[in-house]
């Protein structure tokens, strides 16, 4: 028998092989569906494992959490994407190819988060790119093609830095950890790494933070996000910024708790920092000249993990826990939010912010879930964000009073650009419906379904953490520091 | 152990230095990918070497499956593939020569003072392997943003990981490597098919990536897949075209 952890990559990756063979849309829909709700039930089982080894993978309190969550959205955007069959125009072949790739990306990133084996996630990490580039690619229009084209030629090379990382950590280990497969073991690295050549670790740690730091969007090189996750359909714009953004953080997040163990390296945390501001303040001010909704709340994505980024880069337990809660917490709005900007979409026929306005009027049910959303990603209480931005704070203000100023900047600015995108789409005159039939019950019914299911999750997470939970994350944050 | 190996693992890791500086002032496509081919069959030397002197069989799959993939398969199916998008004589202005030499001189000397003081521990063989990998892998980086030319950047992007497969081969005892490599040779195959793929659908008038800066989805269009933005993007793709056939004559 394969152990829970391996069952929970290689379910989601048969039900792909099952999908590219089944030639009917309803039905291969409707199998998509069944196969993430096993996958979700996997994922929960996986709760109850104990934390340890089994070969290449490693269940510990980092990606449990994680794993669950993507299980989650992995569902949910299975259900959006159920309703929205009819309008996504799709011959066989596309949906095929479509199906395949989305469960074939979800079983490729629960394995880079259970990877313990350093070139194990970075296996990982590829296919997961790999298969989202054919998902962003396959409406097949110029924009999407172009886009699909940016986002691999981009992350082709950041996975390729991040490699080259994975080799030099490797050379750094080597006269400690010796010939064989754990050579490249995150935890055994991680137990000598005092031991390890300090220079090296610098080395592999500035190409493993560029590689990967590519895939989570941090702002040297977050080109590719804002055309990936406008140009592709909206189910996929979901799952990049809710799952794949999370994956390469936790990746970078391996890599720094392994060199900050080394007390000669450089500290990595201020490099994290660093970049997490700099993302944090670009966005934020790059989101006030957005005229594309799912473009704006791309930006928005990169924001969101500037402030991770710079979460985890503070360190400690107070600023590692912040972190994570804030990696959550932006997985369930943001990806509630592409639902609801989705059906918007498809009402108006345009996803430009002018041509869609006063859905509150025109759509109530619609446009007060998607009021309720933005609020929650631009971190309004009671939802996670809020909870994890305010620790943030906190924990930034008590260690480093003097990056209050533009950390709070930063955040200041993106709320009020939300703010102001909320009363545009939301509130105000209505413009008109796009011609054509508007959809029908179903798809809205799978459409607020999931907003509303992520929205509660993100409010129990946000104003009174689950007491599992909040001891999984405890311990994850402990573990990391 | 003698002195003769190293000597023979740098002189192959040389020569990919070499060829990574001929493939960055090459204005050819048809000689950048004869120049590619002959990389990929020194870095299946280079790797065949290492198993040898390291004795460590797996690493001569390694070299199999890069001397077949990289300096036999790909480079015929770019070259097929020119041939049938007709641009097999294509010039395309790179910087010019002495411009890019000194950039590559500049890049190279980088990697040797990033990489010589801080690897003073390792043993002598890890860090000169290290400085010319790092090198090839800069080198790449560097023809990436230097070309304009999409097929350029595709070997580009095939030359780096040329430089990380000699890193990891380099690396004694490192684990893995086999699969490590194979799945950096998936990627780069899947590269080169999507690029197939983007030619053959004809969504490009013209391979020259400037083409597709024009279309950044927040343009004047109306519509999210607009008329009014795609003809824009096929408008300006033209012009390049003609700018691209002005050049050739």
């Amino acid at each position: 028998m394969m152990p829970l952890p391996w069952l929970v990559v290689f379910f989601p990756w048969l039900g792909a092989a099952l999908l590219v063979a089944l030639p009917r849309l309803r039905l291969a829909a409707a199998v998509n569906l069944g196969v993430s709700a096993v996958s979700l039930l996997l994922a929960l089982l996986l709760l109850d494992t104990p934390h340890g080894e089994q070969g290449w993978t490693r269940v510990d309190a980092l990606n449990q959490p994680l794993v669950l969550l993507s299980a989650i959205i992995g569902l949910t955007t299975s259900v959006y994407s159920y309703g929205q069959l009819d309008a996504k125009g799709f011959d066989h072949w596309r949906l095929r190819a479509y199906h395949g790739a989305y469960q074939l990306f979800m079983g490729a990133q629960a394995l880079a988060l259970l990877a313990d084996n350093m070139g194990v996630m970075w296996v990982a990490i590829e296919i997961a790119t790999m298969a989202s580039v054919t998902m962003v690619a396959v409406h097949g229009t110029p924009a999407a093609m172009e886009a699909a084209w940016k986002f691999f030629i981009l992350c082709g090379v950041g996975i390729a830095l991040a490699l080259f990382g994975t080799v030099i950590l490797y050379m750094a280990a080597q006269p400690v950890v010796g010939h064989g497969d754990g050579g490249l073991s995150w935890a055994a690295l991680r137990a000598m790494s005092a031991r390890c050549d300090a220079g090296l670790l610098n080395l592999a740690f500035v190409f493993l933070l560029v590689g990967y730091g590519t895939k989570a969007g941090l702002v040297p090189l977050h080109f590719w996000l804002p055309d990936a996750e406008a140009e592709g359909p909206v189910s996929i714009s979901a799952v990049l910024s809710g799952l794949l953004l999370n994956a390469a953080m936790v990746a970078v997040l391996r890599a720094k708790s392994i060199v900050a163990a080394n007390p000669e390296a450089i500290p990595p945390g201020p490099f994290l920092m660093a970049l997490g501001l700099a993302s944090v303040l670009l966005a934020s001010f790059a989101l006030w000249r957005r005229r594309d909704a799912r473009r704006l709340f791309a930006w928005s994505s990169i924001q969101h993990m500037g402030l991770a980024a710079f979460a985890f880069g503070l360190g400690g337990v107070g600023g590692t826990l912040a972190g994570l809660l804030h990696l959550l917490g932006h997985s369930l709005t943001k990806s509630a939010v592409f639902f609801g900007v989705g059906l918007a979409t498809r009402l108006k026929g345009s996803q430009k912010i002018a041509a869609i306005g006063g859905l509150a009027t025109s759509h109530p049910a619609l446009g007060w879930s998607l009021v309720v959303a933005i609020a929650a990603v631009a971190g309004m209480p009671p939802f996670a964000l809020f909870a994890s931005e305010f620790l943030l704070l906190a924990e930034t203000a008590s260690r480093f009073w003097w990056l209050l100023l533009p950390l709070g900047l930063g955040v200041f600015v993106a709320v009020t650009a939300k703010v102001n995108v909320l009363q545009q789409l939301c509130l105000g005159d209505a413009t008109p419906d796009a011609a054509g039939p508007p959809p029908g019950r179903l798809a809205v019914l799978t459409t607020l379904g999931p907003i509303w299911v992520h929205l509660a999750l993100a409010a129990v997470l946000g104003a009174a953490l689950p007491a599992g939970g909040g001891v999984l994350l405890a311990q994850a944050a402990e573990m990391l520091r | 152990m003698g002195k003769l190996p190293y000597d023979i693992a740098h002189l192959l890791g040389g020569a990919m230095l070499l060829l990574s500086f001929v493939l960055l002032y090459q204005r050819r496509v048809q000689a950048v990918i004869n120049a590619f081919a002959v990389q990929g069959g020194v870095l299946a030397l280079a790797a065949a070497w290492q198993a040898n002197m390291q004795g460590v069989p797996e690493l001569y799959l390694t070299a199999l499956i890069a001397f077949v993939a990289k300096a036999v398969l790909i480079p015929l199916a770019l070259r097929a593939m020119l041939r049938r998008l007709d641009l097999h004589r294509a010039v395309e202005t790179a910087l010019g020569i002495g411009t890019s030499m000194m950039a590559g001189v500049a890049v190279v000397a980088l990697a040797i003072l990033v990489v010589l003081p801080i690897t003073a521990g390792a043993r002598a063989i890890a860090r000169e392997d290290l400085a010319l990998a790092l090198s090839v892998v800069l080198l790449g980086m560097l023809m990436m943003i230097t070309r304009r030319n999409a097929i350029s950047q595709v070997v580009g992007l095939m030359s780096l990981e040329n430089g990380l497969v000699l890193a990891a081969v380099g690396a004694a005892g490192m684990p893995l490597v086999v699969e490590l490599s194979t799945a950096a040779l998936v990627l780069v195959v899947f590269v080169v098919a999507g690029f197939f793929v983007f030619q053959i659908r004809e969504r490009f008038d013209s391979v020259d990536t400037a083409a597709l800066e024009s279309h950044r989805g927040e343009g004047a269009g109306d519509g999210w897949r607009g008329e009014g933005a795609g003809d824009g993007w096929r408008g300006d793709a033209g012009q390049d075209g003609q700018r691209g056939g002005a050049g050739q004559a």
